[in-house]
């Protein structure tokens, strides 16, 4: 058997994902996590008679809270196996990389382990984000005058 | 109707993740990264101010909101700075995200054990 057919034979096996299936519940979780940040925000605002950006800050904090713990309690890992990328596009995905981060690396020491690996996951999206908010911004303030 | 917008958006910005995920050999790392330059680049010209004054915390929800969050805290001070403001006011809006992020991670870490 050459390279060829075995890669061929590679593919055959390699369980397909159900795509169709899959997209289905990322849109229906992710929508049910956006109108829930949306009343969680309208309830921040009569609650603590906030504008409604803070309240937006407020909302984002919260998810990340929470994103946090259930990541500790092993639980965030069991429902991203189920609903995929609803938990790892919005900013609760952000929340269990370093946390997850944090917890596998804490045998490896405070400053080597946690330290060290925090960003380990978290940081390629500061990384990306802050080159493009430079690269951008600039070009902004060339042709827009700021 | 708004939570309409914010569930149909929210929900699109997962779908299309999804179907990145699935088909192409990308991992969760390269479309949070991807969706983070895309949220910048959509505020550029104020697309991503509209998606929020619809859709809400729909908008605000998806990594995508990281971008728009990073370049408005740059050009608010590069207004009033000029270019220099960028490397200033660049963290001004998601620094309460990243410090919390942070510092709950810590602590966890403290009193818990990694579950496999």
């Amino acid at each position: 058997m050459n390279n060829k057919e075995y890669q061929k034979l590679v593919k055959k096996h390699t369980p397909k994902p159900k795509v169709g299936k899959n997209a289905a519940i990322a849109f229906f979780i992710g929508g049910l996590l956006g109108s829930f940040s949306e009343l969680l925000q309208e309830l921040y605002g009569l609650w603590f008679h906030m504008p409604r950006k803070e309240a937006g800050v407020l909302v984002i904090l919260t998810l990340i809270l929470i994103a946090s713990i259930l990541t500790a309690l092993g639980i965030f890992d069991v429902a991203v196996a189920k609903v995929k990328s609803a938990l790892i596009i919005p900013i609760t995905g952000f929340a269990h990389s370093i946390t997850s981060a944090a917890l596998e690396y804490k045998t490896e020491g405070f400053v080597l382990g946690i330290g060290a690996n925090i960003f380990k996951l978290a940081g390629t999206v500061i990384l990306y984000g802050v080159v493009a908010v430079y690269f951008f911004g600039l070009l902004r303030i060339l042709i827009m005058g700021g | 109707m708004i939570y309409l917008n914010a569930f149909l958006f929210c929900g699109t910005i997962c779908l299309i993740s999804q179907l990145i995920l699935d088909n192409t050999k990308l991992t969760p790392g390269h479309v949070t990264s991807l969706f983070v330059i895309i949220g910048a680049f959509l505020d550029i010209f104020g697309i991503y101010d509209k998606f929020v004054l619809y859709c809400g915390a729909g908008a605000i929800i998806p990594i995508t909101s990281f971008g728009h969050l990073l370049i408005h805290g740059a050009m608010d001070t590069a207004s009033k700075l000029g270019p220099l403001g960028l490397a200033f006011g660049v963290f001004n809006l998601t620094s309460a995200g990243i410090s919390i992020a942070l510092v709950s991670a810590f602590i966890l870490a403290l009193i818990l054990k990694p579950k496999h």
